[in-house]
């Protein structure tokens, strides 16, 4: 039935380009997270009437974040072939599109987690304070905890791109669905390929878009 | 217990510098619930910011549990602040723990170990009164249930101060009693030194012994809260004191009275302490030839005794009424005649 439909889609070969996204999509979102939280953080903390304020740092951090979440995807890919080069050794392959991936994606991120910080009651930080907590104790126990509905919901979002990028990245190169799409179904006019990459593409982006619903709601008991 | 020399805080603001506080001097004894009234704006917020170092005077000295909190940073100050805890008006918990897990924040903050943050909590949840609830997450909670975590929280570490930040401004009436019985319960099972600010007199004629008014930065007046009651000397004490004594109502009686008998007076009785208790009406008719109608009357309990007022109209032979106003006098009860506004 299947082959009837898609008659050049090569099943195992869908499936190794699939592992292959899900591996560059997983490795980044982990990275992302925590690169953008660090980043969100210290753009939040070192912002007007935060614990650490300081306008140069802030104004530093900001400015690279914009930067870097302006450049289109395709041309950070390009930008950085010599940095990935100096990194992983190779332009090709899936670790190749990593730095990319996440450098893209991390600034993107670093602003919602800033935005999710800014919501959190001002005076749930000054009780903590006011109980002599020392600034990690707010970090690790007020500001991360209170904001985790939306940095959870921020990288669903961030996720989703990503997966986006992945196909980007793999069209120059970096292997996975994308790559798959636009080599052996694209360039050799097999329609049926591109077609089949891009329903699994769509399963991964709904079961990301699910689990990520299902943590924010669960999480959140305000 | 608490010392404050000299305090001013400035605020530099695009309309030049601004004095939150200016040059404010209180001693507070050990064990004592003092307040402090003033509208919004009045600088009490800040000043009671700087009893737990979260703002800084610009100048002057504050001493709590013979800590100089004005000076001291770091390490020293978060310790002092395990001393000196803190109630807000709007609660301020975490809405991601529950009440069990709010109360054992401060205990986790002071480096306390698991099987002792579980007993201390239990223990905690009992005084507070919030049995049953330990599970609940804050939204799932009233106003009031809210304030019981926060109290609960600020006692965790067994504070020496605890100063309360407009408490019970965003609870209604009925529940901002029951807060203000724990809080004079807390006050006499433990000898806590309790600080608070508000704006409603109610709050002061509860619970407080002593009270300082503040407008405009300055602390205006300051007495023993039956004192002020007695005998307001500021126009913005007053207004504070009629919040309590006089209801809007009386105002408009009065008036109306005064136009309907314009012969005899309309009179404001005020009654302290054990004057309340004396039959001063049933004696003012068995000795003087005057008519008395009772308008209104009201007796407010403060923490250092009782306070009343009573409007009565008084009607017959003007020199009766007169003679009748010096009787009322010499039994020690402050008269005032209103007249036609």
């Amino acid at each position: 039935m299947l082959e009837q439909f898609f008659p050049n889609v090569k099943w195992d070969r869908m499936w190794e380009a699939t592992t292959e996204t899900l591996y560059m999509t997983s490795i980044s979102v982990i990275a992302t997270f925590i690169l953008g939280i660090i980043l969100g953080l210290l753009l939040f903390l070192t912002s007007k009437g935060n614990i650490w304020e300081n306008k140069p740092i802030n104004t530093i951090i900001s400015a690279i974040v914009n930067i870097f979440r302006s450049i289109p995807f395709i041309l950070l890919i390009v930008l950085l072939i010599p940095f990935t080069k100096l990194i992983v050794g190779s332009m090709i392959g899936e670790n190749a599109a990593l730095p990319a991936l996440i450098i893209g994606a991390a600034p993107f991120y670093a602003r919602m987690v800033e935005i999710g910080l800014r919501e959190i009651d001002k005076g749930v930080i000054e009780a903590a304070k006011s109980m002599g907590a020392k600034t990690s104790t707010i970090i690790l126990k007020v500001l991360l905890p209170e904001s985790m509905p939306a940095l959870v919901s921020g990288i669903t979002v961030t996720a989703i791109s990503l997966v986006s990028f992945t196909a980007m990245a793999g069209v120059i190169g970096a292997g996975g669905l994308g790559n798959l799409a636009y080599l052996e179904g694209f360039q050799r006019g097999r329609f049926d390929v591109t077609l089949m990459a891009t329903v699994v593409i769509l399963v991964i982006v709904f079961i990301i878009q699910f689990v990520g619903d299902y943590i924010t709601t669960k999480l959140d008991k305000r | 217990m608490i010392s404050i020399k000299n305090v001013q805080k400035i605020y530099a603001s695009k309309q030049g510098q601004v004095k939150a506080v200016d040059d404010v001097n209180i001693e507070i004894t050990e064990g004592e619930i003092f307040g402090v009234i003033g509208y919004s704006g009045a600088g009490k917020s800040t000043l009671i910011r700087m009893l737990n170092g979260l703002e800084i005077p610009s100048d002057g000295t504050i001493t709590v549990a013979n800590r100089v909190v004005s000076k001291i940073k770091g390490r020293s100050l978060r310790q002092a602040r395990q001393e000196i805890s803190m109630i807000f008006q709007h609660f301020n918990l975490l809405w991601s723990r529950t009440v069990k897990e709010n109360i054992a924040f401060p205990l986790e903050i002071a480096g306390i170990d698991k099987a002792e943050r579980t007993n201390r909590v239990n223990e905690l949840i009992k005084l507070v009164g919030l049995e049953g609830r330990e599970n609940a997450y804050p939204s799932e909670l009233s106003g009031g249930q809210k304030q019981r975590v926060g109290i609960a929280r600020a006692l965790a570490n067994n504070p020496k101060v605890l100063l309360c930040d407009e408490a019970t401004s965003a609870l209604d009436p009925q529940t901002t009693d029951s807060i203000l019985d724990l809080l004079v319960d807390i006050n006499k099972r433990l000898g806590l030194t309790i600080v608070l600010i508000t704006h409603e007199m109610h709050v002061i004629q509860k619970i407080c012994h002593r009270v300082a008014v503040m407008e405009a930065g300055r602390i205006v007046e300051l007495g023993s809260v039956l004192e002020v009651f007695k005998n307001p000397q500021q126009p913005i004490t007053k207004r504070f004191v009629q919040q309590v004594t006089e209801p809007e109502e009386t105002k408009e009686t009065a008036d109306h009275l005064i136009e309907r008998f314009p012969k005899g007076k309309i009179v404001q009785l005020t009654f302290v302490g054990e004057a309340t208790e004396q039959p001063l009406i049933t004696n003012l008719i068995r000795h003087h030839e005057v008519t008395v109608n009772i308008l209104q009357g009201k007796i407010n309990q403060t923490q250092n005794g009782s306070y009343g007022t009573l409007f009565v109209h008084l009607d017959g032979d003007i020199k009766e009424i007169t003679r009748a106003i010096e009787y009322i006098r010499s039994q020690l009860v402050g008269v005032e005649v209103l007249t036609n506004a």
